[in-house]
């Protein structure tokens, strides 16, 4: 291993915009039962979770998921053009909690990003209708398979100023 | 021979922060010895059992070198090589 470390996280919270938590939460119903993913860029090193970025679950599938190899080296181009890094990776888990699960931990390989887990398991009927049910919203760091959970802070939507 | 190896954060411990590398080589898999030799450790984070792992994608020249031959994929000089750990989970 070199000298280099990850920069400590003191205050663990992800702080995110309401107009962007709720997009999140619409894409994780829009693909249930399969699960979502995406990220949320903004700039490099700053914490600040700003471009809403849904990603295509390539694996399609209600227990897995995995960026298309082809949009994840686009996404990363995209984000290395604009100096920005994900600063939150998120995707659901369908028929369990919004935990981490043992290939999540396993696979997590962004030390810096806030880990986001939806769970729609309590939003749908047995027949797939909207059971209006609690959506999970919880966050994590990940870093070397140690699993922190940490506080989300939700902002309110920007006032439109008037004159 | 100098080819430009795009290094993710998560392998940057390997390279005291360095963002890219450069290496040499003329195939994936003589690119990767020679990247073990400047910075030790990296091969093991890229290769398992003689294959590239399934979770790590490498692109040379923004092809998925698992479409073009793999470890036996060719480099020649001023080929950049990205790597991109697999945004995945259960």
């Amino acid at each position: 291993m070199g000298s280099h470390r990850f920069p400590a996280y003191p205050c663990r919270v992800l702080t995110i915009a309401q107009e962007t938590y709720d997009a999140i939460v619409a894409h994780a119903k829009r693909d249930h039962p399969d699960e979502a993913c995406g990220v949320v860029a903004g700039p490099e090193g700053s914490d600040r979770a700003e471009r809403f970025v849904p990603m295509v679950n390539a694996a399609g599938s209600p227990t897995f998921y995995e960026f298309d190899s082809t949009e994840l080296l686009a996404l990363y181009k995209d984000m290395d053009a604009r100096d920005e890094e994900p600063v939150v990776v998120y995707h659901s888990h369908t028929a369990t909690e919004a935990y981490p699960s043992r290939t999540d931990i396993g696979l997590a390989s962004e030390p810096n990003a806030h880990y986001v887990l939806i769970s729609t398991r309590h939003c749908f009927d047995e027949a797939g209708g909207n059971s209006d049910g609690p959506v999970e919203f919880r966050s994590y760091r990940i870093i070397d398979g140690v699993v922190t959970e940490e506080d989300v802070a939700i902002t309110p939507p920007q006032q439109t100023q008037t004159v | 021979m100098a080819i430009e190896v795009r290094i993710p954060t998560i392998l940057r411990t390997y390279t005291d922060g360095a963002k890219a590398v450069d290496a040499s080589g003329e195939t994936l898999t003589a690119l990767i010895d020679d990247l073990e030799v400047n910075h030790p450790g990296i091969k093991g984070r890229l290769i398992e059992n003689g294959d590239l792992r399934r979770f790590v994608n490498v692109y040379i020249n923004d092809e998925d070198v698992r479409f073009i031959g793999g470890l036996e994929a060719t480099l020649t000089d001023g080929d950049q090589v990205v790597v991109l750990p697999a945004v995945a989970g259960g």
